[in-house]
């Protein structure tokens, strides 16, 4: 018998929902290094609900359902590789998890959120670096699929699988335990937490991949999990607030970014009709919640110059105030980007006469933003010039819809 | 890249406390011209800036209130900038607000002990 619509539907969305609370819940039980077995366990546990559902009908409560099955495989898995008297036990003596584990595998609300976070937590650790991390935490924290996680990254299924491999490795050798840090090190900590949400979110907004769903599924999922730490009172500081809300400014305006046939809609061209009030409404509620303790952080910044560009206007008052937020943002860290972005506000703010020395200075002549920037600078006073730097960008632009832009704005250039 | 330190000297005359409206202009000017080095990649520290007043302890123990009177220049402040060469220092210190109301910019690299 096929799967229904209805319950092929239900079954994806507790997916999304369950699969990292079960996969936590086991790790806390049993230990990280056990947590690949865990999502193993959590994906066979799903592929009973499957066949049951479509054979019997869906159970009164499937959540509850999913959980006695998870832990009815956990704990036979674990007795028939005896792993628990070999393995678990000895290294759990000798941690801190003992403590803190419970002897039952326990689906409770409270201990299903202490076992996200500490996985959270986990999965953060500065011991792993870069891809493998963000390819860890969408597999592990967001469920996502090794497939869906090669799309985002638009690679194929075996490097994503060996980025895994080696992440949940290093969890093991580095023996990485479920466990929050001690306060004093929290803020350090969830600073690296944060940039991993960051991260994630950038990978979805600034995607490499042009498959559209992908894309704003990473962006929910870094919304998802920021939205979590707010809900417990140790992560929920205001660089989450701010974090949140930079997230909601920018995810605002996806509808409005994207023509119909995947190319790029710049800023200046976008229809204001399509932003979503409601995010931004939201996106100005966490930042003025965010707007305590004495830490001015880069999200808050970022933040707010998010707003500020999904206020309506583009007048040279505005483009001052984001000049400024970059200002204090390239204090705290450089970024090419940002100096690119610091010199185009400034370009706004003051016009292209003061802005282009200053242009110059950058030096960014491998980042092909830098010769768009410097074209846009010259496009009146020396149209020729502009068309040599588009020339330039051209060649260094990677993807398709970069590419037609540039090819639009020496098309104009030409015709002037 | 070696470091050096950028040093912002005043006159004395115009050493005080400007009015809040001007003090507003002179924030921006100094975060424009700050803006624009980390821009190029090339602040190290944004250093300190100085209170506008303060006291002088003298070797006979005297204490008096601020240096000022004495001085044709007082120390502003300082901020920490990373350059290739003395040459590129210097490009980096023009724009300094301070030059505009008559101070001067020191300049000196930071003393690094030769590797053993």
């Amino acid at each position: 018998m096929p799967t229904s619509p209805d319950t092929q539907f239900l079954l994806k969305q507790l997916f999304q929902q369950e699969f990292s609370k079960i996969v936590a819940v086991i790790s806390s039980r049993y230990g990280l290094a056990h947590v690949e077995i865990a999502e193993d366990l959590v994906s066979d546990t799903f592929l009973s609900a499957t066949e049951h559902w479509t054979t019997d009908g869906l159970p009164p409560n499937p959540t509850a359902w999913l959980y006695a099955v998870a832990k009815q495989k956990t704990l036979a898995h674990f007795r028939r590789e005896n792993i628990y008297a070999k393995k678990v036990a000895p290294a759990l003596t000798a941690s801190a998890e003992l403590a803190t584990s419970s002897p039952e595998i326990d689906f409770s609300p409270q201990y299903i959120r202490d076992s996200q976070l500490k996985l959270f937590f986990a999965i953060c650790t500065p011991l792993i670096a870069g891809e493998a991390q963000i390819a860890l935490a969408l597999r592990v924290l967001c469920g996502f699929g090794i497939d869906e996680i090669a799309m985002a990254f638009l690679t194929n299924k075996e490097t994503i699988n060996k980025r895994l491999v080696r992440a949940k490795a290093k969890l093991r050798t580095e023996g990485v335990r479920m466990e929050l840090p001690p306060e004093p090190e929290i803020a350090d900590r969830l600073n690296r937490v944060l940039h991993i949400i960051y991260l994630l979110f950038n990978e979805g907004y600034y995607s490499r991949t042009q498959d559209e769903v992908i894309r704003r599924e990473l962006c929910l999922e870094a919304m998802r999990l920021a939205l979590f730490l707010t809900e417990s009172e140790l992560t929920n500081r205001p660089e989450t607030q701010a974090l949140l809300a930079l997230m909601c400014f920018h995810a605002s305006r996806f509808d409005a970014r994207q023509t119909a046939d995947g190319g790029i809609v710049l800023y200046g061209q976008q229809d204001r009709r399509k932003w979503d009030a409601d995010l931004i409404a939201q996106g100005i509620q966490y930042l003025d919640r965010s707007a305590r303790g004495n830490r001015l952080s880069s999200y808050h910044l970022e933040a707010r110059i998010a707003q500020l560009h999904c206020l309506p206007g583009d007048g040279p008052d505005k483009w001052e105030k984001i000049l400024q937020l970059h200002n204090q943002l390239l204090m705290l860290q450089y970024s090419p980007a940002l100096a690119l972005n610091r010199t185009y506000a400034l370009y706004r703010a003051r016009g292209a006469a003061k802005a282009l020395p200053e242009a110059r200075k950058l030096q960014l002549e491998t980042n092909h933003f830098y010769w768009v920037l410097l074209a846009e600078l010259l496009q009146h006073t020396h149209p020729q010039e502009a068309i040599i730097y588009l020339k330039r960008a051209l060649e260094q632009a990677r993807t398709i819809p970069e590419q037609q832009l540039i090819h639009e704005r020496i098309d104009r250039l030409s015709k002037a | 890249m070696k470091e050096f330190v950028i040093l912002f000297r005043q006159p004395t005359g115009s050493y005080q406390k400007p009015l809040p409206e001007a003090m507003e202009a002179l924030e921006k000017k100094w975060a424009d011209w700050t803006g624009g080095i980390a821009a190029q990649g090339k602040l190290a520290s944004q250093g300190i800036r100085l209170a506008y007043d303060g006291r002088v302890l003298k070797s006979s123990g005297v204490v008096t209130d601020g240096p000022f009177a004495e001085l044709r220049e007082i120390l502003g402040g300082f901020m920490v900038v990373r350059a290739a060469d003395y040459d590129e220092a210097v490009t980096l210190a023009h724009g300094c607000p301070v030059l505009e109301t008559g101070g001067s910019v020191e300049i000196r690299p930071i003393y690094q002990e030769s590797p053993a």
